[in-house]
């Protein structure tokens, strides 16, 4: 070895070692960048997942209310039998439904016009006022729909002003459909918008070229082009309205409970945490239908 | 006399300051291969949206065959148009591409599957029409662009640097290709190019562009042959200027002879003696620049018709030049030697 290849070799110092251990070792890694959030979302998340599920096939003894570790399926049988329940998951679903529609409606041309119409500066505000309200605390938000829609709410007031007949909204499940539309609404808007805005002018320049008026345009090319997004917005208003428990109780009447709220019932008051834990897969096992649609439509790449 | 295929009257388009197309007169013959040449930012691609319809003209008229269309908007218009990113429609299989323009147009079914099969038959396309945009190659990608345009058969046939993103080999292949297609279908093509090889080797004419306005008008031997003014000659070829008694001359490289030391004249050129101060072999030719005694530089091109090995050699050696006088056209100042920027077809 000569005397210039010797200088040229730097002190194999800790710090060198341990990079050049890391890049021939590609696992070791990938193992230091994703282990700290792995491990959070294995250990908390994931195993409390197992948890729920396994739970859901235990019993409780109707007199003690002691966990009684007894494997069995009853309380899934419960939910299919029991009337009741159905028709709260069922009531639970549906309003999850029509909340997602009515957002992908009311979402899809305010989005086309912040993508494609608007100018810098009306986007910029457009975007402020979709974001505004995420800032208010929730509670605060659906109160203030409470105040609307009550019996002597803003909304009475204006119709009773224009000689109309007042509209008992308040602590129905329409009430429910509204405010849940309102909230979620901005998780619907801003994928929709993204998407909408990666369509590139050419596409509907083209479109035109070739003779499609502006309707046929959107319908031919900008709808199919958004879906992705939408469907990415559809997971969140979708998902967030079948795990929501508040909503329901404040803005609901009697009879609009969610599966949350039974869940919340059996878990606070009956102290039947294995019933409770069978309903909640309900959602779980729903979502995970949704999301392999979803993926099916192309919402990943769109996120 | 048959109407021309598009005529453009007096028209301008200004984009808050910028005047982007200003006062453009011209006629464009059917089946003519006409093409815009300009640097970027001349207007020659705004002046092809006026003519597609996707922007409107602040003044003046637009025709296409003799109807007035200057507020018909695009999806009414005879016109098609080949984009420069192609914008193919992603979601769509190519065969579905190709027909959206004849299913708009609500054509019956068997005559649209009749029509794509020809047109992907037409860009050598046949067999993919079942694949997405995204599985084809650039080049296929702009063929799938060209046969979705021309199976609707319009009018006229807008390009928009439709070659710009392929590569060298590709571009040349493709411009044959274009060409082949446009005499087949007798297709007015009205092309857009900043690539004045293009321009020359595939069109009828063509109209150069700058800041907006036609600087000259006219077929490729014309422009290159007798460029109106010093515009044109620095864009087509390569600028081979030099200022005598107050006139701007120029002088197409290849029309330039060195002559060997004892070698004299033929009778009537001009001489004039310089020193070579590069020597550049490119090939099939080999590029000298010049630098004269009488001021000025020319660069002089020589085919290499034999080996040209010794042709360095030249390199930092006193020469003389000879041109013959009509190869050289003066384009001094005077504005009304400019030929008018009509449409002679």
């Amino acid at each position: 070895m000569t005397v210039g290849a010797l200088a040229r070799e730097r002190p194999a110092g800790r710090v060198t070692r341990v990079q050049a251990l890391l890049w021939r070792r590609p696992w070791m890694r990938a193992a230091l960048l994703l282990g700290p959030g792995l491990t959070w979302f294995v250990v908390i998340y994931l195993a409390s997942l197992v948890l729920l599920l396994i739970t859901a096939f235990w019993q409780i003894n109707p007199f003690t209310t002691a966990i009684e570790r007894v494997w069995n399926i009853d309380n899934f049988r419960t939910l299919v039998t029991d009337g009741t329940y159905r028709l709260i998951i069922l009531r639970t679903i549906g309003l999850a439904a029509a909340v997602t529609i009515t957002d992908a409606v009311l979402a899809f041309p305010f989005a086309y016009y912040m993508a494609r119409v608007a100018s810098r500066r009306v986007q910029t505000a457009l975007f402020a006022a979709v974001l505004l309200p995420l800032w208010a605390s929730y509670l605060a938000r659906v109160y203030a729909w409470i105040l609307i829609l009550n019996h002597d709410g803003v909304l009475n007031w204006s119709l009773l002003l224009l000689h109309l007949p007042p509209a008992s909204l308040g602590y129905t499940n329409w009430a429910m459909w509204i405010v849940f539309s309102y909230i979620w609404l901005p998780f619907m808007i801003i994928p929709t918008y993204a998407a909408l805005e990666r369509i590139p002018p050419s596409y509907l320049e083209a479109a035109a070229d070739l003779g499609a008026r502006q309707g046929r345009v959107t319908w031919d090319v900008i709808l199919p082009l958004a879906l992705p997004g939408i469907v990415a917005g559809s997971i969140f208003t979708f998902s967030l309205t079948l795990g929501d428990y508040v909503t329901p109780l404040l803005v609901g009447g009697a009879g609009s409970s969610f599966i949350g709220n039974v869940v919340y019932g059996n878990v606070g008051i009956a102290h039947n945490i294995p019933f409770a834990a069978a309903l909640a897969v309900v959602p779980v096992a729903v979502m995970a239908l949704y999301l392999v649609g979803a993926r099916r439509l192309g919402a990943f790449e769109a996120m | 006399m048959r109407p021309a295929a598009l005529r453009l009257e007096g028209v301008s388009k200004r984009y808050g300051r910028v005047l982007a197309v200003e006062d453009v007169s011209l006629a464009i013959a059917e089946g003519e291969f006409f093409t815009l040449l300009g640097p970027s930012g001349s207007g020659k691609t705004t002046l092809l949206r006026l003519i597609a319809g996707f922007e409107h003209p602040d003044t003046g008229r637009i025709e296409l065959a003799g109807k007035d269309v200057t507020a018909v908007p695009p999806y009414a218009r005879a016109t098609n148009t080949v984009f420069q990113d192609y914008a193919l429609f992603p979601h769509m299989t190519v065969a579905a591409n190709v027909e959206y323009g004849l299913k708009v147009r609500q054509l019956p079914r068997e005559e649209r599957r009749r029509r794509v099969a020809e047109g992907l038959a037409m860009v050598r396309l046949a067999g993919l029409g079942y694949r997405r945009p995204s599985q084809l190659s650039g080049g296929q990608r702009q063929r799938v662009a060209l046969a979705r345009a021309i199976v609707n058969q319009p009018e006229v046939l807008l390009l928009d640097e439709p070659l710009g993103a392929l590569d060298l080999k590709l571009r040349v292949e493709m411009q044959v290709e274009l060409k082949r297609i446009q005499r087949e279908l007798g297709i007015t093509f009205i092309y857009v190019t900043h690539d004045q090889d293009e321009a020359l080797t595939m069109s009828d004419r063509v109209a150069v562009l700058n800041g907006g306005r036609i600087e000259q008008l006219g077929s490729p031997v014309d422009l290159y042959e007798r460029p109106a003014n010093e515009f044109v000659a620095g864009f087509i070829g390569v600028s081979n200027v030099i200022e005598r008694d107050g006139q701007r001359l120029v002088i197409r490289p290849e029309r330039i002879r060195i002559l060997r030391p004892e070698e004299a004249p033929d009778i009537g050129s001009q001489v004039e003696d310089g020193l070579v101060q590069d020597v550049i072999y490119a090939g099939m030719v080999t590029r000298y620049a010049v630098q004269l005694d009488r001021g000025g530089r020319l660069l002089v091109v020589q085919q290499n018709t034999e080996s040209a090995a010794h042709a360095s050699d030249l390199r930092g050696r006193r020469v003389r030049l000879a041109w013959r006088p009509e190869q050289v056209f003066n384009i001094s100042a005077p504005q009304s030697d400019r030929p008018e920027p009509k449409g002679n077809a």
